[in-house]
Order: C-alpha cells, then sequence, then structure tokens
C-alpha cells in the first residue's frame, strides 16, 4: 500500500532522515517509534508532502506522490496532529466539514457523514455548534480524529496523536481507537515516543535513531529477537509489562495443558494479550478462565499454567 | 479689552459652513490615505511572510518613514508632487503604513503553526490557507494596526493645511497665528473627537465575534471608499487665478479680509503654509501669494510686491519688546538690545533674508557678518552675570535677529544668553513672553497692534496712518496692559504683501492690488 524506497531529508548538513526504506500492507498499523530528534516526524511529514524529501522515492498505491498535485494528495490522506490544529474560529461542525469542502461535496451529505462520525467516537450532537477551546483535551483529540476520517481516506498519517493527553483519557481513546470499525480498513502510519502506545496500537513497529531503521518488525520479534543492543535497551525499562502485552494466548496455545472445565465466567478469545487476560485474575475471583479458539477449540487455564507456558514461549523465542 | 468677549460656541456657529468642510476635508483625508495604506500595507505585510529574509527591511523602511517629522516630510512632497491634496495623501499614507504592515505580520506569523500545518495536510492550496486560516485568525491583529494608523492619521492630518490640503488644521494653525484660542479650539476640538471616535468605532469592530468578522470584512472596504470620498465634495470650484495665503492672512483684517472689503477682491483661495509658499509661487503651482516685504525668497524666486494702493497693509517695523521685569534685572539691556536700532532697512534686510533662505548660510554666519561688517561686533565675555532669554518666531528673519542679539550681549555685557527660537507663531511667542519663559522678542508693529492688542477697526484705521503712531500706540498699550516695553525700532518694514511672479504680472499687467482686481473682474 505504502512503500518508502530509499528515502532521504537533509536539513543543511543534517541528516534528519538518512536512505530509510519501509513498507505498510494495507490495513497495516504501522508505528513509527523512536525519541525525539530520530526523524520520525519527518519521515511522516514526507508521505502527504508536508515535507519534501531530498533523495528517494514514496509510493501509495504503487503511485509515485510526486506525480501528483500536492493538494490533491492531501485531500486523500488523514492527518492527525499531536495538537489536533482544529480552527479556532470554525465551529466543530465546520472543522469536521472542512475536507468535504474542499471535495466540493454537497450539505447533506457532509451533514449525515459527521453525524455518523459523531456517534461513533461518542461524542453528543450538542457539540456541533461549539468551538474547539470549550472542548476538553479528549473531545478536541476526538474531533481531530473525525476531521481525518470524515472522507474516508484509505490511509491516516497521525503525528503523536496521544502525546498530549493524560495518561487516563488517553487509556480510553486507546482503547476506543483499537475498537473503531473505520479505523480497521485503514492502513495507518503513526508516529511516538511511547514504546507502551507502540506495542497496544501497532500491527508492526519501525524502530528509529538518528535517521534510521534499527529494527522493523512485530511486537513481539521486538521484543524477543532485538537486532541489537540499542532495541534491547530501548525497551529495557518496561520490558515485563510489554511482554505480557504482546503476548496473545494464540501464542501460548500449544503451550497450554490440553483441558476444559466450564467455568462460570465468559470465554476469553485466543486474541485477547496475556496482560488483559491475567488482570481477569485479579479483578475477578475464578480460579482459572477460559479461552476460546476460533473453530470452537477451548482450554481452560490457571494462573500458574499460563505463567508456565508464557515462561516456556520466551525461552522457545530466545533460542530461535 | 475687545467690547465682547466671543464664546467658542458664537465662533463655531458663525463658521459653521467653513467647520463642516474642513472637518469633512478631515475625515476624507485621514481615510484616503488610510484606504490606500491598508491597499498597500496588508498585502505587504502578507508578503513579507512568504519571504521573511525582507521582513528585516520592509519593517526598517516602514520604521524610518515614521520617524520623518511630518512638516520635513511634507516639504520633501512638494517638489514631486506639488501642493495641495496629493501630496498630503501620499505623507499620511506612509505614517499609516508601518502599523498596518507590522501588525499584518505579526498577526499572520501569530497564528498557531499548528493550525496551518492541518489546513495544508487537508489539502488546502496557498490561497485557501491565507484567506480560510491565517487572515481570519490575524483579523484582530491587524484590525489593531488599522485602529493606531487611524488616529495618527487623524493627528497627521492637522499638518496637511500647510499645503493648502485643508482640514481643521485651517483653524489650529490660523488660531495660533492670530493668537485666536476660539479658533484653534474650534479646529482642535474636532480634531480630537475624530480620533476618540474613529478609535472607539475600530474597537468595537475588533471586538467582534469570529463570525460577524467575516460579515464586516466586506463592509470595511465600503465605508473606507464612502468615507474617502468626502475629501472631493468641497474641491468643485476653480478660478482663473489661484491665491495661496497663509492661515494667519487669511483671518486679518489686515490680511485676506481687507483684501475683500476694501478691495472688494474675489480670488480662489487656498490655504498653504509660509514655509512652501513661495516656492510653489515660483513653481506655477500659485500666482498670488500673501508674502512678506523683507522676505529673501522674494529675491531667490523672483517675485515682485503688488502696489497696496489703497493701505490696507498696516506698517510692521520690528522692534524687540522686553518684560519691564527683566529690564530692571539686566540694567545694560536696553543699551546693548539698541545698538541694532535704526541699522537694517528693508533692503539689507531682503539680502539678510536671502541669504538664509536661499543661500543656506547659518542664520549665526549672517548674523556675524553683517556684526562684523557694521562694525558692531566683539567676541564673546564669556560673562556669567544671569542668563537672557531671547525667543524668536519660527521664520529665518528672526533667526537672524535673534543671533544678533545673542552676540551683542555676549560681546558688551557680561550675561549670558539662551535662545528658544523657533516658537511657532506669534501666540506662542507672546505667551512665553508674558508668562515668563523668555525676557524679549523681536515683535512687529503690526502683529502687536492688531493680533496682540486686538484694536477695534477705528483704532487701527486711526493709528495706522504713520508709522510713528503705530509705534506710540503699541508702546503705550503695551505698557499698561502687559508691564512689556518696545524699544527702538530696528529699522525695517516687514509689512504684508501680495506677490506674483515678475513675469506673469508684467505680462498681465498688474501692478497694484487694484489692477489685480479689474483683472480677475474682466471674466
Amino acid at each position: 500500500m505504502i512503500k518508502v524506497d530509499g528515502v532521504s531529508k537533509h536539513f543543511g548538513k543534517v541528516k534528519a532522515v538518512d536512505a530509510i526504506s519501509f513498507e505498510v500492507q494495507e490495513h497495516e498499523n504501522m508505528i513509527l517509534l523512536g525519541t525525539s530528534g530520530c526523524g520520525k516526524t519527518t519521515t511522516l511529514k514526507m508521505i502527504n508532502r508536508l515535507i519534501e524529501s531530498s533523495a528517494g522515492t514514496i509510493y501509495i498505491n504503487k503511485k509515485n506522490i510526486l506525480e501528483q498535485q500536492p493538494e490533491v494528495l492531501r485531500r486523500g490522506i488523514g492527518y492527525v496532529l499531536q495538537n489536533n490544529g482544529l480552527f479556532p474560529h470554525y465551529t466543530v461542525a465546520e472543522n469536521i466539514a472542512i475536507v468535504p469542502q474542499l471535495l466540493k461535496w454537497d450539505k447533506k451529505k457532509t451533514e449525515n457523514r459527521t453525524a455518523e462520525l459523531l456517534e461513533k467516537l461518542h461524542l453528543d450532537k450538542s457539540y456541533l455548534h461549539v468551538y474547539p477551546k470549550e472542548l476538553s483535551g479528549g473531545q478536541q483529540q476526538r474531533i481531530g480524529l473525525a476531521r481525518a476520517l470524515v472522507s474516508d481516506p484509505p490511509v491516516l498519517l497521525m503525528d503523536e496523536p496521544f502525546g498530549a493527553l493524560d495518561n487516563v483519557t488517553r487509556s480510553n481513546i486507546h482503547k476506543e481507537f483499537k475498537a473503531l470499525d473505520e479505523l480497521k480498513r485503514k492502513t495507518i502510519i503513526m508516529v511516538t515516543h511511547d514504546v507502551q502506545e507502540a506495542f497496544e496500537l501497532g500491527d508492526r513497529i519501525c524502530l528509529m535513531d538518528k535517521g534510521k531503521i534499527i529494527q522493523s518488525g512485530s511486537p513481539t520479534e521486538l521484543l524477543f529477537n532485538p537486532a541489537n543492543k540499542f532495541v534491547e535497551d530501548f525497551l529495557k525499562d518496561q520490558r515485563l509489562q510489554l511482554e505480557f502485552k504482546a503476548v496473545k494466548l494464540t501464542d501460548l496455545w500449544e503451550l497450554l495443558p490440553h483441558q476444559h472445565k466450564k467455568t462460570e465466567t465468559a470465554a476469553l478469545h485466543a486474541d485477547t494479550d496475556l496482560w488483559s487476560t491475567l488482570e481477569n485474575f485479579r479483578f475477578g475471583k475464578a480460579e482459572t478462565i477460559d479461552i476460546k479458539k476460533d473453530g470452537d477449540a477451548e482450554k481452560t487455564a490457571s494462573f500458574e499454567q499460563l505463567m508456565a507456558a508464557f515462561y516456556q514461549f520466551k525461552n522457545k523465542q530466545g533460542h530461535e | 479689552m475687545n467690547e465682547h468677549q466671543q464664546t467658542l460656541f458664537e465662533f463655531m456657529g458663525q463658521q459653521a459652513d467653513k467647520l463642516a468642510v474642513q472637518t469633512l476635508q478631515h475625515i476624507g483625508l485621514t481615510f484616503i490615505s488610510l484606504f490606500i495604506a491598508v491597499l498597500i500595507g496588508l498585502p505587504l505585510g502578507i508578503f513579507i511572510t512568504r519571504k521573511v529574509k525582507l521582513s528585516g527591511p520592509v519593517l526598517g523602511i516602514a520604521g524610518v518613514l515614521q520617524t520623518i517629522p511630518s512638516i520635513a516630510l511634507l516639504g520633501f512632497m512638494i517638489p514631486v508632487l506639488g501642493i495641495g491634496a496629493k501630496p498630503a495623501i501620499v505623507a499620511l499614507l506612509l505614517y499609516a503604513l508601518l502599523p498596518i504592515i507590522r501588525n499584518t505580520y505579526t498577526g499572520i506569523t501569530g497564528v498557531d503553526g499548528a493550525v496551518k500545518e492541518a489546513a495544508v495536510a487537508m489539502g488546502m492550496n496557498k490561497w485557501q490557507v491565507l484567506f480560510k486560516v491565517e487572515l481570519p485568525l490575524a483579523m484582530p491583529v491587524i484590525l489593531a494596526g488599522i485602529r493606531t494608523a487611524t488616529v495618527i492619521n487623524v493627528g497627521v492630518a492637522t499638518l496637511a493645511s500647510y499645503i493648502a490640503a485643508g482640514g481643521l488644521g485651517e483653524f489650529i494653525f490660523g488660531g495660533i497665528s492670530l493668537n485666536n484660542t476660539n479658533m484653534i479650539l474650534a479646529g482642535a476640538i474636532p480634531a480630537a473627537l475624530l480620533a476618540i471616535i474613529f478609535d472607539f468605532l475600530l474597537s468595537l469592530v475588533q471586538k467582534l465575534n469570529f463570525k460577524k468578522i467575516k460579515k464586516t470584512s466586506y463592509a470595511l472596504p465600503v465605508l473606507l471608499v464612502v468615507l474617502s470620498s468626502l475629501y472631493f465634495i468641497p474641491s468643485a470650484y476653480g478660478g482663473k487665478l489661484t491665491a495661496g495665503f497663509t492661515p494667519e492672512f487669511m483671518g486679518r483684517q489686515d490680511g485676506n479680509l481687507g483684501l475683500e472689503s476694501k478691495y472688494g477682491l474675489k480670488i480662489h483661495t487656498i490655504v498653504i503654509s509660509d514655509a512652501v509658499m513661495y516656492k510653489a509661487a515660483f513653481e506655477k503651482q500659485l500666482d498670488v501669494i500673501s508674502g512678506y516685504s523683507t522676505d529673501g525668497r522674494l529675491k531667490a524666486y523672483d517675485l515682485v510686491v503688488l502696489d497696496d494702493d489703497k493701505g490696507i497693509f498696516p506698517p510692521y517695523y520690528a522692534a524687540p519688546i522686553i518684560r519691564e521685569e527683566s529690564l530692571k534685572k539686566y540694567p545694560d539691556l536696553e543699551k546693548t538690545l539698541n545698538l541694532l536700532s535704526g541699522k537694517i532697512n528693508d533692503s539689507v534686510m531682503t539680502d539678510l533674508n536671502y541669504r538664509t533662505d536661499y543661500l543656506h548660510q547659518t542664520p549665526e554666519r549672517v548674523a556675524k557678518d553683517f556684526l562684523v561688517a557694521n562694525k558692531l561686533y566683539k567676541p564673546s565675555r564669556e560673562g556669567s552675570a544671569g542668563i537672557i532669554r531671547i525667543g524668536s518666531k519660527i521664520f529665518g528673519e528672526q533667526y537672524i535677529l535673534a543671533n544678533m542679539y545673542s552676540m551683542l550681549i555676549k560681546g558688551n555685557t557680561n550675561y549670558d544668553v539662551a535662545t528658544k527660537t523657533g516658537l511657532g507663531g506669534t501666540k506662542i511667542c507672546f505667551d512665553a513672553l508674558t508668562n515668563d519663559q523668555i525676557d524679549f522678542y523681536p515683535e512687529y508693529t503690526g502683529t502687536g497692534l492688531l493680533a496682540i492688542l486686538q484694536a477695534s477697526p477705528k483704532t487701527v484705521a486711526e493709528v495706522t496712518k504713520s508709522k510713528d503712531s503705530t509705534y506710540n500706540y503699541v508702546q503705550q498699550e503695551f505698557e499698561k496692559r502687559y508691564q512689556v516695553k518696545w524699544l527702538k525700532p530696528i529699522g525695517f518694514n516687514n509689512a504684508y504683501a501680495l506677490m506674483m511672479r515678475r513675469g506673469q504680472a508684467k505680462s498681465l499687467n498688474i501692478k497694484t492690488i487694484s489692477n489685480l482686481k479689474r483683472y480677475l473682474n474682466s471674466k
């Protein structure tokens, strides 16, 4: 879907981005992760030509982006900024209607689409005619997302979209983000410096440093097969939590004992990560939980059994 | 004093027509120049946000323009644009430019970068970004700039009367010259009110919310055009010859009023500053001007004085006038000042003036050369027995006289001197004297009689029969009323006179004011 091929960006003598290449598949959520100044935002902005690349080529749907008019290109790419970038002189409705207006949609269509999005983002209709400054940070960020999604662009670029939010609001939005059906149809590239966020939302992660990609892969690959010391150190602080989040019950399926005794709590789907599964033991009173896999296979496991399976899995990864 | 002291309201009522015309002219001048300044300043301000390297030079130049004294700026304009509306509008618009450019620039660069980035990222082109995002968000700051420019323009527009562009300055400067407080206030109060009202109205516009600004941004240019057009309403008249008279001359019995009543002279007249009048006559912008008979520019620009065959211009013999207290305090002073008495006649004074006004020699040098040639010069004694404060009005002749007196005092007495030259007009000079701000200054008998004593027409007719009777009358009256003494006359008579270019006067065969009237009536 998106192919970045040997792209560089020089600011004077400084190489902000140094000949990087990666590909993002359709409907994939790809995270550009790194500390500030690593070139991740510059990379993102080259994709919708907010910054023009110094060398290399970027393709979207096999089309070189330089062969399109930048305005036309951008109208087909949703963009969400850290500080939301809502127009302070436009109401919420007007803010959402900016791209439809540029695309010359008729009024009715815009209104219907706006209403649909508000519902999906759990925003009340009464917000339509207020100005952004009257909203909370979380609400503003949702409007920013609605604005980017309104014309249903296939590609979404997000520059630290949740960076300005407090922890509680952020984890709420994370949940909504993962649940939102609109986003499942999108190819998303998201920039963040937050390792947790990257592991929680990303299908794939590109870890960048000094303008280069250090390692690119799924969260488990990064965790259990780090390419070098830098990757290891980068993830070190929150390693255990990340591992629990990265490992899904599917990964442990084969390592769990074959037993099934129906408990009272609803069965968890095998796509669930270990972290959420363990939370069930903390908040629920159950001794064991049921796990359901596609094709009706079910297993029951206790906390100890899950942990044993996890350590087995970890050892296996390390030795591969 | 006067039989009846006119009140301000009586004056305004009497002059209502003139006041209305001047006010409309004033508003018109302010807004024409403001309109053009917005047309230039706004795009220029936007342009330098795009070419940031140019912002320094552009703002720098606009800033320098702002620091040029207004009178000087008006002076620069005359050789290029002549007199009247054009140079006044250009000067005003130059003053208005800086706040408009600067606030446009600051307003636009102050728009949140994230908002601009969002606009671009959503696919707006640069014009859409400008009109939908940058300008609406910068509008309160831009309006603040326009507001500043408007208030500056209302103020500076008073000076437009110096170059015959009309406006409330005609009353203000006429009033200062004529020592007529009512006239000054009749100009100054409306001018101040205009500034306050426009400032207030624009502050309302500024406070409107974003929605309404979208609508007013269309109404504003329309309003500007309407207000600008006011300026052209009064100027729908013309004539064969054009006269340029100073504000002072316009209001005086021994000036335009006398010309109208005694000669029945009716001529298309514009009001203009003495500083540019002679040059304008030379450059054929004007045909008849009200000059002074000893003015150096008479010689420089080859002008001739029309004979005052009905004798309306009273004698204007110059003499120092001095506070009696100062005479007592500095006993050597009177003798010293009288050293100059009878030494300078009309032609000598014209020549001295010619050297300063046209050859651009310093008044100091001209004064010294004269004193040396007449063996009156003595080197300074560096005395410190007291400081004599000399005043002078704001024209060359007075500067020369002030310098001569300064050298005489330093050379012949043990006093030191402080000069307060360039006092704006008769009123300012005389008020400085009576309020003990200066000790003496050179004054003219005619001015004393008419502008300061404001003698009744009957008295004027009586005492202006000869130069001595005029002198004696003012001497008595000044002593009685103000405790100010007229010392001996210096010798020359710097009376009002009508002047024309020599060539034109000759070809039209005009030698006297009566000739001029006959020519004007022969339509």
